[in-house]
């Protein structure tokens, strides 16, 4: 194995990456971080679930299904007190909204992943508040200061996300 | 990053396949999450035992998650306490010789309010105490608020007890599960107390407002009666919260409603009380006799 091409015999299938099983796993756990112990009397804290999410789709293109986004949105409805079903709708439309820019943008550089990532939760968080809080509620404000977070925090999400996909083999 | 020359995954029909049923895939689960979101809108309680199953294995790791922050945040509390113990013990001494000549007046203003009480024949509403458990975790990344308690039905935790702590109330359970429960608190948006104010009585209705504040409505149809620094109790009308539970405290006003503070803090991450409803549930209602025609 000191041969630095794989050599993967005719027939064969090529080793599957290790995203395949770790970009949803870390979704997940993502998803999981409502679970530590503070009891938040306003929305602070980021959908670290949905940015994993976009994270992985954005940084590296073939690490999930397209129909992911399905199960993992379950998922994070399970954890986020959010009604059934917001995430395993809203994640999807994002994800395939990404896919359709993909088809038109030509070239994508990380500025415009940081762009099109920041659209996609404020699109999911404004359409989730719409949806689970009535109108006359005051959390407006907060939800804002949730998406300025959220969107400052996402390229430290899509390093994290490349970090996990790096090759452990090369030095 | 380049995008994609060629869309088409080769010249290989199974695979050309395989990446359309992915789309149809995606575009049928979207679909599923819109009618499951639909309904879960119209029928908020719909999917609890789904959430209760999920709850019930996540839960023992925020309680580890609780206790692991407990122990660390109680550490310098407890080192400083062995320090001062000395300073503490003389205080305290001091302070116990006081509490002395007040116990023994409250002994007697006890005994003078029961004979009281029996004169006017008032009965007393027992409210017990059916656990204390810990509120573990919450929806800290969504714009409801909710939390969840590590007792459920198996430690006789029903839906609509109230929650309080020692300095108030906390919310109110809606879902359980064998040994959690999910409980909406006071602040949340869709959350209404019944309160009266505690200098006189007056009826009011507080609600969330989502921020972690409450706004507090006159019942009555008296307006500009509220004042920076009143205190609101429950009242016990509707009969869930039993009265005279701390609820908040007015820090300013607008024109007919006020804005206040909840009285209990629910991060404390003390031991939050749950207790029994005030009233018990009214027996069911008899089944309805068919009644005779009106004659014409």
């Amino acid at each position: 194995m000191n041969s630095p091409i794989e050599w993967v015999p005719l027939g064969r299938s090529e080793k599957k990456p290790r995203a395949r099983w770790l970009a949803p796993l870390s979704v997940m756990l993502g998803s999981m971080v409502t679970l530590l112990p503070f009891v938040a009397t306003i929305p602070f804290l980021p959908p670290f679930g949905l940015m994993m999410l976009l994270g992985w789709r954005l940084v590296r293109t073939d690490s999930m299904r397209v129909w992911a986004p399905v199960p993992l949105g379950f998922f994070d409805d399970m954890m986020s007190g959010q009604p059934l079903g917001n995430a395993m709708f809203f994640w999807t439309v994002c994800v395939l909204a990404i896919e359709v820019i993909d088809t038109r943008l030509v070239w994508r550089d990380f500025w415009q992943d940081w762009l099109i990532a920041t659209g996609a939760i404020a699109f999911c968080l404004i359409i989730g508040r719409l949806i689970a809080t009535p109108l006359y509620a005051h959390v407006d404000t907060a939800l804002l200061v949730q998406i300025v977070i959220s969107a400052a925090l996402f390229p430290v999400i899509a390093r994290f996300c490349t970090w996990l996909d790096r090759d452990s083999k090369r030095r | 990053m380049a995008p994609p020359r060629n869309r088409r995954p080769g010249f290989s029909r199974r695979a050309q396949y395989g990446l359309f049923l992915g789309y149809v895939a995606a575009v049928g689960g979207a679909a599923i999450g819109a009618a499951l979101l639909l309904l879960s809108t119209f029928n908020p309680t719909a999917f609890s035992a789904v959430r209760g199953f999920f709850s019930e294995i996540t839960t023992p790791i925020s309680s580890a998650f609780a206790w692991v922050r407990g122990g660390i945040a109680g550490a310098p509390e407890g080192f400083s306490g062995y320090v001062n113990a000395r300073g503490e013990n003389e205080r305290l001494k001091k302070q116990l010789a006081e509490n002395e000549v007040l116990v023994s007046r409250a002994r007697a203003l006890n005994q003078e309010n029961r004979k009281l009480r029996d004169m006017l024949q008032l009965r007393d509403v027992t409210t017990d105490a059916i656990v204390i458990a810990r509120l573990v975790a919450s929806s800290a990344s969504s714009t409801r608020r909710y939390a969840t308690l590590n007792a459920g039905s198996w430690q006789h935790v029903k839906p609509g007890m109230p929650v309080r702590e020692a300095a108030g109330l906390i919310g109110q359970v809606i879902e359980t599960s064998p040994n959690t429960s999910r409980v909406l608190l006071i602040v949340d948006p869709e959350s209404i107390v019944p309160v009266r104010r505690t200098r006189d009585g007056l009826p009011a209705i507080a609600a969330g407002r989502g921020d972690g504040l409450m706004d507090i409505r006159s019942a009555s149809i008296a307006t500009m009666i509220f004042q920076p620094g009143d205190t609101f109790v429950t009242s016990g009308t509707g009969g869930i919260f039993s009265p005279n539970i701390p609820v908040a405290r007015v820090i300013r006003t607008a024109r007919d409603i006020a804005v206040a503070e909840p009285a209990a803090n629910p991060d404390a991450l003390d031991f939050a009380l749950v207790q029994q409803s005030f009233l018990p549930e009214p027996p069911p209602a008899p089944t309805p006799t068919p009644k005779p025609k009106a004659k014409p």
